[in-house]
């Protein structure tokens, strides 16, 4: 084989991180895999069988997630047209703007919902203000300390990795191709249709992913917002490896973690799976 | 053979990539301050060999000779060669001077000689004034030929050209060739073109060297090899040609299309099938009853300075240019001169080309244009 | 419909901004409360600026950020190089394993590496986790998106730039130094600052790997939420929220004149 002059030697450029990949990514993975299925010393099934008696918690991971990731794709489709619409100087902007929030840290933002929707928390005061106005009592809603603020927390964390990659995704769509279907009589819902909705698939793809593997594996929302009584995959996890709950027990935290791994490879694999078909698809619609 | 003036001898080369030989044993030698061009289609290995002379690339076997020493892994900084790169390859964070500095500054030449070398590069060029401009400024032509000043301001003893023309309008490739052709022959250096324009070769060139699948096909001056093809692949790649099957059937006389002709050709095997080639402008037209051959024309394309016929003779469709006008279905009769007929042994090309029946311009000028950028992206 | 949209757009973005007002109007409180105000003053600020533990998770998020940051341009730029120049499937395989930690949910790419750290330091009995995990761990994120960033200015690049520059008598390193570096100078950078980003902000990988002797801010403000909630974090996040809107709007309005300037 013909030896090619690269921008500097192969071997050298890709040696510190393949050392650091193998040290810090792979040989972790592994010990992962190694103490899901052993119990100290030899190998076992118990710790996946243990698994099972947190079914429910696994569920209501699944199914929070999932809620989450359909209210964000709800909500974040509309505003990343009307962003991809907007005049060049909001544009400019667009990305700051939706991402300006999370640089402020996420615990005390998480915190600051608590402050808003607690029994006397801001909305409620003023709803009770409000209420006074009509010489009514208002007890205040339930906002927080359930599965809705979850799944709030999670909305609301994960949104703009949401709207951004629909956004970008919507913004390549070549104008051309709209004036096109626009031509060839398509009226503004059937361009929507069958020209924008199908070309921002990929955006939609990844933003799926991007809101699901995180809402999916977190901790820190529920123990905050859902009070003590719902437990997530993420809080079992956090639980068995810091003992926050008494317990400390590597080889289950290692084997829920596994199990997490897995649902996210299914779920990314559909993802790519769907992505792949919808791109056939879409091409063959226009 | 005796290798007069020798300035780059290449020995045997070979290079493989993943499992496949670009290059199968190449063999040449360039002359000290010739103009000599590698002429291909695109994966022909044109490139690859350049690659090789410049140090990009290593061969898997044989030698390069560079003024009686060998070569082989004398890295690219280390040889007196310089490249003119297929997108010239400015560094587009330095202006123009700094981009021709580039080479002296690291030749630690004195400030004032390099300001001095950068003038008289940029006159060479004539980009007189444009020291400050910022490449992303220029026009392709421009860049062109500041990758040109850039290159020869380190006096290399050999300028190798990957296909640089290539990116330019026609109207500024014709002026670039004159130009270019003007610069070697005032410096007297090597040039070490690459094309797949065969007029470019054809037009610039002391020596062509014709190459495919990785094989040089025939080295020669541009007369010889357009008068003289050696087989069906270069009779085809240079100009327009009519390649027909014939039969030898003594010295200067052939045998082809039903017919038996006069020609120059002597030295091959009695009855020996062979390869003819006709010009399509060494064809007269005439009158059907004196023509050596008579056809039926199938269609006919103005070209400016002639017309460009196809006529059908016997099922094989040839090319012949006249200035005169035929309308398709005319019977017409065809004459050629025993110096138009050129033969050819018969090679693995045989039987590939010369039938103009898939001929089209659209397709033909298609296929250059993909060729240019293919060529960029396997070097 | 104009107007349909313009109120779509006001209310998501009153959601999303909603808790950052809150945070900030109540860091000025003059009263303890999360949900009433009670009149202007500055006295959390005062409060924060002198709490020891907040300033000292600070120093030590700052010393992290910037170190990892760093360390993790610096493997990761090579890397790009690296994996630019391979082919076919090794390169996928580099790109896959790169992408790794970005795909691996957070708290997974956490707990291993808690593992490896309590298992090569149960042999060091004396040994804590604290900087030294911290540091490798954030660096271990941080790879990733530097090599990400610097990709695509690689790919960008035309790769004979650099043979250009050897061709004219540059040795390699000077040429990587003097042209190719010049080149993806912008990946890299951006890359440096998404690292030192990403590590600051980072919650759920300090959460497991940092023991109790180092702790950076994120890990400090958990403890503190933990305890009845004091409106100093509101202050801090002010402020640190405050810092980062200069910086990026300084670096938006950078930005186009640098675009013009390119473009022909």
């Amino acid at each position: 084989m013909g030896k090619t002059v690269t921008v500097g030697n192969k071997k050298v450029m890709l040696a510190p991180f393949s050392s650091w990949m193998v040290v810090f990514v792979f040989i972790p993975m592994a010990l992962v895999v190694y103490f899901a299925f052993t119990d100290g010393d030899s190998f076992t099934l118990s710790n996946l069988q243990y698994i099972y008696t947190y079914r429910h918690t696994l569920w209501l991971s699944v199914e929070l997630a999932f809620i989450a990731t359909a209210i964000c794709l709800v909500l974040a489709y509309p505003i990343a047209y009307i962003l991809s619409r907007a005049s060049e100087r909001i544009q400019r902007n667009a990305t700051l703007i939706v991402m300006l929030p999370m640089w402020m840290n996420f615990l005390v933002r998480t915190y600051a919902w608590m402050t808003l929707l607690e029994n006397n928390g801001i909305i409620n005061s003023a709803l009770r203000g409000l209420a006074g106005l009509f010489g009514s009592e208002f007890d205040g809603f339930a906002m927080v300390n359930n599965r809705g603020a979850i799944v709030l927390g999670m909305v609301y964390n994960f949104l703009p990795y949401m709207i951004l990659p629909i956004y970008t995704a919507l913004t390549k769509i070549d104008n051309s191709l709209i004036e096109a279907a626009r031509d060839l009589g398509s009226g503004g819902f059937q361009v929507l249709k069958r020209v924008i909705f199908p070309l921002s698939i990929p955006g939609i793809i990844s933003g799926i992913t991007m809101v699901f593997i995180p809402s999916l594996s977190t901790f820190i929302i529920s123990r905050i917002l859902g009070g003590s009584k719902d437990f997530l995959i993420g809080d079992l996890i956090e639980d068995f490896f810091l003992g926050n709950s008494g317990v400390v027990n590597y080889n289950i935290g290692a084997a829920l973690s596994l199990v997490l791994m897995i649902m996210i490879f299914i779920a990314t694999f559909f993802m790519n799976h769907f992505d792949k078909e919808a791109k056939t698809t879409a091409g063959g619609t226009i | 053979m005796e290798k007069k003036n020798c300035l780059i001898d290449l020995k045997n080369i070979v290079v493989s990539f993943d499992g496949e030989q670009i290059l199968k044993g190449i063999n040449f030698y360039i002359r000290d301050g010739e103009f000599i061009t590698f002429l291909g289609p695109s994966g022909c290995g044109k490139t690859t060999t350049l690659r090789i002379i410049a140090g990009f690339l290593e061969p898997d076997e044989g030698e390069v000779i560079f003024d009686g020493k060998k070569i082989n892994g004398v890295p690219p900084h280390k040889r007196q060669v310089n490249t003119i790169f297929q997108r010239y390859a400015l560094f587009p964070h330095l202006n123009v001077a700094e981009n021709i500095a580039f080479g002296l500054k690291l030749k630690k030449m004195p400030k004032d000689k390099i300001e001095a070398k950068v003038k008289e590069m940029l006159s060479l060029v004539n980009l007189k004034g444009f020291e400050n401009r910022h490449i992303n400024s220029l026009s392709g032509g421009q860049q062109q030929r500041v990758a040109i000043a850039r290159a020869l301001a380190v006096d290399p003893k050999v300028l190798l050209l990957d296909e640089p023309l290539g990116a330019l309008d026609l109207k500024l490739r014709k002026d670039m060739q004159v130009e270019l052709k003007k610069i070697q022959q005032s410096l007297g250096i090597t040039f070490i073109y690459v094309t797949h324009d065969q007029e470019e070769a054809l037009s610039m060139s002391d020596t062509i060297v014709v190459m495919d699948s990785g094989k040089i096909q025939q080295i020669g001056t541009p007369t010889d090899i357009y008068n003289e093809p050696k087989n069906a692949f270069v009779a085809d790649f240079i100009g327009e040609s009519n390649i027909v099957d014939g039969i030898m059937k003594q010295d200067m006389l052939v045998e082809f299309s039903g017919h038996t002709f006069d020609c120059l050709d002597k030295g091959f095997g009695k009855n020996e099938a062979v390869d003819v080639v006709v010009r399509p402008e060494d064809v007269d037209v005439v009158p059907v009853e004196k023509g050596m051959l008579t056809g039926t024309v199938t269609s006919v394309t103005f070209k400016g300075v002639h017309y460009e016929i196809i006529v059908d003779i016997g099922g094989f469709l040839w090319m012949i240019q006249s200035t005169d006008i035929q309308h398709v279905g005319d019977r017409i009769g065809l004459y050629i001169e025993p110096d138009a007929i050129h033969i050819m042994k018969k090679s693995e090309y045989s039987g590939m080309f010369g039938d103009f029946s898939s001929y089209s311009e659209e397709f033909d000028e298609l296929s250059d244009v993909n060729s240019g950028v293919e060529d960029g992206e396997n070097g | 419909m104009k107007i349909l949209a313009k109120i779509y757009a006001f209310l998501i973005f009153v959601f999303l901004y909603a808790p950052i007002f809150v945070i900030v109007v109540f860091s000025f409180n003059s009263g303890s409360s999360r949900a009433v105000f009670e009149g202007f003053s500055l006295q959390w600020y005062k409060e924060m600026l002198q709490d020891e533990l907040i300033l000292r998770s600070l120093w030590y998020s700052l010393i992290i950020a910037v170190l990892s940051a760093i360390i993790a341009t610096v493997i990761g730029t090579m890397a790009a190089v690296g994996i630019n120049n391979l082919k076919g499937w090794k390169k996928s395989a580099f790109l896959s394993a790169n992408n790794i930690p970005v795909v691996n949910p957070e708290i997974v790419t956490a707990i291993s590496m808690m593992i490896l750290f309590v298992f090569i330091l149960s042999y060091f009995n004396s040994l804590e986790m604290g900087f030294g995990t911290l540091l490798i761990a954030h660096i271990t994120f941080n790879i990733p998106y530097v090599v990400l960033s610097v990709l695509p200015k690689l790919r960008g690049m035309d790769s004979n730039i650099y043979n250009a520059a050897l061709d004219l008598g540059c040795p390699p390193v000077k040429a990587f130094i003097k042209v190719v570096i010049p080149q993806i100078l912008p990946g890299v950078i951006s890359g440096l600052i998404m690292a030192f980003t990403l590590s600051l902000d980072d919650f759920v990988i300090s959460y497991f790997n940092s023991g109790s002797s180092f702790q950076t801010l994120p890990i400090t403000i958990y403890s503190m939420t933990k305890k009845p909630y004091s409106l100093k974090l509101n202050a801090l996040s002010t402020i640190m929220f405050a810092v980062i809107l200069v910086l990026m709007i300084a670096g938006n309005i950078r930005k186009p004149a640098n675009e013009k300037k390119l473009k022909k």
